[in-house]
C-alpha cells in the first residue's frame, strides 16, 4: 500500500451560513500530481489553505504529511511548500538573495543554501542574473523561480495555487516539466488550475464545484465516465450546474 | 534566532533599496529642522514701513533715526499722501505706517504732549500686534530719553529674564517637537507601510506558510525600524547643536532611553495600523491622520495648549507625543533628571503597553 501524504474526511469549512467547503473527502498518494480543479468560488483556495494551516476548518479531519490541522500546523509548516497565484517573492531583492532568505525562514542550514542555491541557479539558466533584482526578470522566469524556492527546502508535499496564471504557453509546458521532475524525486504536488491541458497532466483531478468534490479519478478514466473527449468537456458539464461564481 | 537575523537583513535591503524610504527617512529631518530654523520662526523681521512725516523737526528726525537703526524694520520715507495709505497697503509695499502730525516737535517741547499715528496691516494680526509693539517701545524709550531730568513720583522698571532660553533662541521649542515628529512618521508610516506592503505583494501569505513564527514577523519588522529611529534621532540632536546652537543641558543617556521608549511606542502603534488595513496608502494615510497631525496641533511646539479650549486639551492627553515632547523639553532644555519627568514616562509607558498588546493580540496569524 502507498504512503497517503494527505487525507481528508468530511472536511468543512463555514463562513456564517455559506459553506465555503462542505464536506469534502480524499487521499493524496506520495509522489501524485493532485490537480484540483473548480470553478472561481467553489472552494479550492479555502481547502487548500485549511491544509496549509492558514486557515481552521468548522469541522472533518485532515492530516497533511501525518500531521493533524487543528493541532499540529506548526509541524505541516515545515513540511509543505506553497507557491501562491500571486508573484511572491520579494522583487527589490537579487535572486540570490530571495533564495537565500527563503532557505533561511525554513531553517536551511546556510552552507547547504550555498551549495543548493547554486545548483538551482545553474539549473535554471539564471548564472547571469543571480545578483540581478528579481524585479527585473520576465515573468516566466520569476514563476519558475518561485517554483523553486517553494521546493528548496525539499518538502515532502508542495501546494501550487494557479501557478501558471498569465503565464505564456511554452514556459507553462516548461514549469510542468520542473513539476515531474519535483513530483519524480518523490515530492507530492497539489495544485489548482484553470487550464483544462493541465489538468490533463495530473494523475488524478478532482473537481469541486459549490463547496462539493463532484468528480475525483485520472483524467482518462473521468473522460470516459462522462464520455467526453476532453477535460474541457468534463468540467463543462459539471461546472455548469454551479450557483455560485465569482470569487 | 538565526531565522529572524536572515529576516532582519532582509528588511535592511528593502529599506536600502528603495530610494523614497530612505528619502524619507533621513532627508525628512535635514529640511525639517532647517525649515523650522530658519524658515518658520516667530519673529518678526524686515517689515516695510512708511513714514509721512508732516513735521520734519528735530524730534522726529530723532525717532526715525532710531526706527532705522533696529533691525526689523525697513524704512521707506517717500513722502506719500496720507489718501494713499490704504492703497500702499492693499499693493503690499507697506505692512505699517507711521504719520507725524504737523508741529509734533512744537507740540512735544512745549505742550509737553504730542501725538503720532500707527496703522498696521490687521489682516496679519499676529504681524500687526508685534510691529506696534515694536513702535511703540521705541517711542517709549525715546520719551525717556529726552527727559531725564523729568523724575516721576514713583518708578517700576520690570527686570526680564527668560529662564532656560536667555538669549531667546526661537529654535528651542520646536527642537522636541521635530524629534517627535520624525520618530513618528518614521516608525509609524514606515513601519505600517512595510507590513502591509507584504500583505499587497502576497508575500505574508508565503510567510504564514512557512514555519517562521508570524509574531515574529513583526518583532523581525520592527527591529529594522528601531535601528534607522535611533540613528535619525541621534542625526537631530547633531543638527538641534551644531546648526542651531541648541544646547544638551540634561543627560544624553536619559534622552536616548526616553526616545527609545517613544519609538517604540511609535512602532506599536505602526503595527496597530498595519493589522487593521490591506492597503499601503490607507495605512499611510491612517498614519498620517493618527499621528502626525495631532502630533503637529497637539504637543504644544506650535500652538499653546494653556490657551486651547477644555475639550482639545483632554485631547491632547492621550497624544503620546505630547508626553515625549514634555520629556525632551524638560531633560534637554532644562537639564532636568529622571525624578522630574517619571510621571510623563510612565504614561508614556503605559500608552506603549497598551498599543502594543492591542497590535500582538490582533493580528492575524490565519487568513480569515
Amino acid at each position: 500500500m502507498e504512503e497517503k501524504v494527505i487525507v481528508c474526511k468530511d472536511l468543512t469549512k463555514r463562513f456564517g451560513d455559506f459553506y465555503a467547503v462542505n464536506k469534502i473527502s480524499f487521499e493524496v498518494d506520495k509522489g501524485e500530481i493532485f490537480g484540483f480543479l473548480g470553478a472561481n468560488g467553489a472552494g479550492k483556495t479555502t481547502a487548500m489553505r485549511i491544509l496549509c494551516g492558514l486557515s481552521h476548518p468548522t469541522s472533518g479531519e485532515a492530516m497533511v504529511a501525518g500531521f493533524d490541522v487543528y493541532k499540529q500546523a506548526e509541524e505541516i509548516k515545515k513540511n509543505i511548500g506553497y507557491m501562491s497565484q500571486k508573484f511572491s517573492l520579494y522583487e527589490n531583492l537579487t535572486v540570490l538573495e530571495n533564495i537565500e532568505f527563503f532557505g533561511g525562514v525554513y531553517g536551511v542550514p546556510y552552507a547547504e543554501i550555498r551549495r543548493r542555491s547554486d545548483n538551482l541557479v545553474q539549473q535554471l539558466g539564471l548564472t547571469a542574473e543571480a545578483k540581478k533584482l528579481v524585479g527585473a526578470l520576465p515573468l516566466g522566469w520569476k514563476q519558475k523561480l518561485a517554483f523553486s524556492v517553494a521546493i528548496f527546502h525539499q518538502p515532502r508535499i508542495v501546494f501550487l495555487d494557479e501557478p501558471t496564471g498569465g503565464v505564456d504557453p511554452v514556459t507553462r509546458r516548461q514549469f510542468w516539466d520542473m513539476i515531474y521532475e519535483a513530483a519524480a524525486s518523490g515530492i507530492t504536488i497539489f495544485v489548482t488550475t484553470h487550464y483544462m491541458d493541465e489538468a490533463e497532466y495530473c494523475n488524478r483531478i478532482t473537481i469541486m464545484v459549490d463547496g462539493k468534490v463532484e468528480a475525483l479519478d485520472s483524467p482518462a478514466n473521468l473522460k470516459a465516465q462522462f464520455k467526453a473527449d476532453n477535460m474541457d468537456e468534463v468540467f463543462y458539464r459539471l461546472a455548469r450546474g454551479a450557483k455560485r461564481s465569482g470569487d | 534566532m538565526k531565522q529572524l537575523f536572515v529576516f532582519i537583513r532582509k528588511e535592511f535591503f528593502h529599506v536600502f533599496r528603495d530610494r523614497r524610504t530612505l528619502l524619507i527617512m533621513f532627508g525628512l529631518p535635514v529640511v525639517q529642522i532647517v525649515l523650522f530654523g530658519f524658515a518658520l520662526t516667530s519673529e518678526v523681521k524686515n517689515i516695510t514701513l512708511t513714514v509721512i512725516d508732516n513735521s520734519r523737526d528735530v524730534n522726529t528726525q530723532q525717532l526715525i533715526r532710531k526706527i532705522k537703526s533696529s533691525s526689523y524694520f525697513v524704512v521707506n520715507e517717500s513722502s506719500i499722501d496720507y489718501n494713499d495709505i490704504e492703497d500702499a497697503f492693499k499693493k503690499g509695499k507697506a505692512k505699517c505706517a507711521l504719520i507725524f502730525p504737523a508741529g509734533f516737535g512744537n507740540d512735544l517741547q512745549h505742550g509737553g504732549t504730542a501725538q503720532l499715528q500707527i496703522i498696521a496691516d490687521g489682516s496679519d494680526p499676529n504681524t500687526a500686534k508685534t510691529v506696534v509693539n515694536y513702535i511703540t517701545a521705541i517711542t517709549t524709550a525715546y520719551q525717556q530719553e529726552i527727559s531725564p531730568a523729568q523724575q516721576l513720583p514713583y518708578t517700576i522698571i520690570p527686570e526680564t529674564r527668560m529662564l532656560y532660553n536667555e538669549e531667546g533662541n526661537g529654535s528651542l521649542n520646536f527642537i522636541p517637537g521635530v524629534m517627535a515628529l520624525v520618530l513618528m512618521i518614521v516608525c509609524t508610516a514606515l513601519t505600517s507601510v512595510s507590513v502591509v506592503r507584504e500583505k499587497e505583494l502576497g508575500t505574508m501569505e508565503i510567510l504564514l506558510v512557512s514555519p517562521f513564527k508570524p509574531l515574529m514577523v513583526l518583532v523581525a519588522k520592527a527591529i529594522p525600524y528601531l535601528i534607522l529611529s535611533l540613528a535619525n534621532f541621534i542625526l537631530i540632536l547633531v543638527l538641534a547643536v551644531f546648526v542651531l546652537d541648541v544646547g544638551i543641558k540634561g543627560s544624553i543617556l536619559l534622552l536616548f532611553m526616553e526616545s527609545m521608549l517613544f519609538i517604540i511606542t511609535c512602532l506599536s502603534f505602526g503595527l496597530m495600523i498595519s493589522n487593521t488595513t490591506n492597503s499601503q496608502q490607507t495605512a499611510l494615510l491612517l498614519s498620517m491622520m493618527g499621528m502626525m497631525i495631532p502630533t503637529m496641533i497637539f504637543t504644544g511646539f506650535m500652538f499653546p495648549i494653556e490657551n486651547m479650549p477644555l475639550v482639545f486639551r483632554i485631547i491632547s492627553d492621550i497624544i503620546p507625543s505630547r508626553w515625549y515632547f514634555l520629556i525632551i523639553k524638560s531633560v534637554m532644555l532644562k537639564g532636568l533628571g529622571f525624578e522630574y519627568v517619571w510621571k510623563e514616562t510612565l504614561v508614556l509607558l503605559g500608552m506603549t503597553v497598551a498599543l502594543l498588546f492591542i497590535a500582538l493580540k490582533n493580528f492575524k496569524t490565519r487568513l480569515s
